[in-house]
């Protein structure tokens, strides 16, 4: 069953029970518990097309519990707590930011524990069953191109962690919510007023965010690996054009690693595999200030090449 | 079945007493078993047994990568290590002094089987005491930093510990403890440190000592119930249980060897402690006329043993997370008052705990 085929109530008294819920997001299933029902409601709108898993039919990889601290705070300035396992990595936030305090605690579950994959900081998309890789270099505009061609028929995998598979150096997709950030909504707003964006949340430690629903055919697929074709690093540039230059692989491999979440973890293992999957792609810098000229220039790669 | 009346405390030392229980195990059990296992970190711990008995190819796809990922942390921690003692090599190699690898490290270069997947944290090496000071000052001259600048803190190890401030280098994440002996100086037990310096082993590695097999245990028996709280501490029981098993497994006499060298050292109560809760509860074996050997000299009364097997079990194994006890709790105080008690005498203990509250105060203050 999907999140959204179940009402706000019958979500909320799922989450405020002994067992929660179990979100199933890419290859991790989640089991959350909270109280607070406006939280519900976003997670229910963003993670809409989601299934929801049962405790005997999935092993679960994180428990968290979104649950507010038990002092006084609670009748003046609410706020809420992101726990896992009685680890609280973060300082409580106000009541009113609990999705984003969710989604970067669910960033570092994934970059503490699942050690098992090679972490890349990158959004994937793909074309023609074949991926493109855009890594994030801060200020590369990297969310709101991933945005943008994951509404103009490209397949959208993931907005921040390229998971790859030591198996098979294939990548999993994990197609959460994209959190666009402070001027890019109003450019993706523009862009495609019909797509569905959640709250804004004003004032977080990166501005105001707010997050975009993924595609539901993206989450349909969300179990179908993707095979790396394209690495693109992409650079938000004010009134440049539009250029797509070839890039040296080894200065990509270099570029790749020194981003990546867990590289150094990986050790050898990591090296083959980033080595490897450079090896298979073509690479290229991507220059642009305008979204649908960088958009056709993607377009014209992905069906010529 | 995973219900409430059953105790979770059970539920990991089954697995650990008997891993063939994994055949009944529902998704639940495996759920709960990989979150326990990850919180004590001895997931990696749980995939060596699955391995070493052959289970692991029949075990589901998705514990095998959690098993995968926690063993992946404990390989990259194990290279930062044995770089560690690399650079440390390099750093000290021309003042000629011996340097003991304890803990972790030791049980890695004696080539312990359970060492590829135990996790550990820092690099502990012991040396005699007349040479402290020149090996901090040679480290210091190579930039390792010391990572306790408050002069309060300095005072308490220099004065009162078994190490000096940790340490560690500038381009580094590891940290580098000292020790000139194994428990603090004001402790109430008061093991020679040259005794288990002159005891020590060589290794192959750029020629580092470990302990010898029996120091090595009543070392790690007396860091956990000497030293510790012994809160959350089943690893640091699984390394004792691991420990004996390997050394007695080709000499029978070991236990009586080791009951001796406690005897020389004054470790006789820790020891008792180790043989009687790694029996009792990982079901390592030993016999019972071994550890009625080793309580023998120990003076532990019939009174403080019950106590101590009451409060003991609760306090070192971990809970079920959804459901924290208020007797676990309980437990876990008595022992960190009991780990105090027995490291500092009171005249000590009572400014010492004073000072940590009102630094702890003061820092809430400053809080925005």
């Amino acid at each position: 069953m999907k999140l959204g085929s179940y009402s706000i109530s019958e979500l909320t008294n799922k989450t405020v029970s002994k067992n929660g819920i179990i979100l199933l997001v890419g290859p991790f299933s989640v089991r959350l518990r909270t109280r607070d029902r406006q939280f519900v409601s976003t997670l229910r709108d963003l993670y809409l097309d989601f299934s929801i898993g049962s405790a005997d039919k999935q092993i679960i990889d994180f428990h968290i519990d979104m649950f507010s601290p038990p002092n006084h705070r609670r009748w003046i300035k609410p706020q809420i707590n992101f726990s896992i396992d009685g680890l609280f990595p973060f300082s409580p936030f106000s009541v009113s930011h609990a999705t984003p305090l969710f989604e970067w605690g669910f960033n570092w579950c994934i970059a503490r524990n699942a050690q098992n994959y090679l972490l890349l900081h990158a959004a994937v998309l793909e074309k023609n069953n074949r991926s493109v890789i855009l890594p994030a270099l801060p200020g590369s505009g990297k969310s709101t191109l991933a945005a943008a061609l994951s509404h103009t028929g490209w397949r959208f995998l993931s907005d921040e962690f390229c998971i790859v598979n030591p198996r098979d150096g294939k990548i999993i997709p994990i197609p959460r919510p994209t959190p666009l950030k402070n001027e890019s909504i109003q450019v993706f707003r523009n862009f495609s007023p019909d797509a569905f964006i959640g709250p804004l949340f004003h004032n977080t430690r990166k501005g105001t965010i707010g997050h975009l629903r993924p595609p539901p055919s993206a989450v349909e697929q969300q179990n179908n690996p993707g095979i790396p074709h394209w690495i693109i690093f992409p650079k938000y540039q004010s009134n440049s054009d539009t250029n797509l230059i070839s890039l040296d692989k080894s200065f990509s491999l270099m570029k790749l690693a020194s981003n990546a979440f867990n590289y150094e973890i990986q050790s050898e293992i990591g090296f083959k595999l980033l080595t490897t999957m450079v090896d298979k792609c073509t690479c290229y810098n991507l220059v642009f200030s305008d979204l649908n000229s960088a958009i056709s220039q993607l377009n014209t790669l992905a069906d010529n090449d | 079945m995973t219900d409430i009346l059953r105790s979770d405390n059970n539920f990991i030392l089954s697995f650990l007493k008997t891993p063939e229980i994994y055949l009944s195990y529902t998704k639940q059990d495996w759920s709960l078993l990989l979150r326990v296992a990850r919180n004590t970190n001895i997931l990696a711990h749980i995939g060596w047994i699955l391995k070493h008995k052959g289970y692991f190819d029949h075990i589901p796809t998705k514990v095998k990568d959690n098993i995968d990922a926690a063993q992946r942390i404990v390989d990259y921690r194990k290279q930062t290590a044995l770089w560690e003692l690399n650079r440390l090599h390099h750093a000290l190699n021309n003042l000629n002094t011996d340097i003991v690898i304890l803990k972790g490290g030791a049980y890695l270069l004696s080539g312990l089987p359970f060492s590829q997947s135990r996790m550990f944290a820092d690099v502990d090496i012991l040396v005699p005491k007349d040479k402290i000071e020149i090996i901090e000052q040679t480290l210091l001259k190579q930039n390792w930093k010391s990572m306790k600048v408050d002069e309060y803190d300095q005072h308490y190890y220099r004065e009162w510990m078994h190490e000096i401030p940790p340490l560690r280098h500038v381009v580094r994440t590891i940290e580098v403890d000292i020790h000139h002996t194994i428990l603090p100086l004001t402790s109430r037990l008061k093991p020679s440190p040259g005794k288990l310096i002159a005891d020590a082993a060589s290794t192959k590695l750029y020629g580092f000592k470990t302990l010898s097999p029996c120091d090595m245990i009543l070392h790690s028996a007396t860091h956990l119930f000497y030293d510790s709280g012994l809160e959350n501490k089943l690893k640091d029981l699984i390394d004792l249980g691991q420990l004996i098993n390997h050394f007695s497994e080709n000499n029978e006499h070991f236990t009586s060897e080791l009951i001796e060298r406690a005897n020389e050292l004054d470790l006789t109560k820790p020891l008792f402690y180790s043989l009687h809760f790694t029996q009792k509860l990982l079901g390592t074996k030993i016999s019972a006329k071994d550890i009625q050997n080793a309580k023998y000299n120990t003076r532990i009364s019939n009174v403080t043993l019950l106590i101590m097997n009451i409060l003991v079990p609760p306090a070192i194994l971990p809970e079920h997370p959804d459901h924290p006890k208020h007797r676990v709790r309980l437990a876990r105080w008595f022992l960190y008052i009991r780990s105090h008690y027995l490291r500092m005498p009171l005249e000590l203990l009572i400014p010492h705990l004073l000072h940590k509250s009102k630094v702890r105060w003061e820092a809430r203050k400053t809080r925005p």
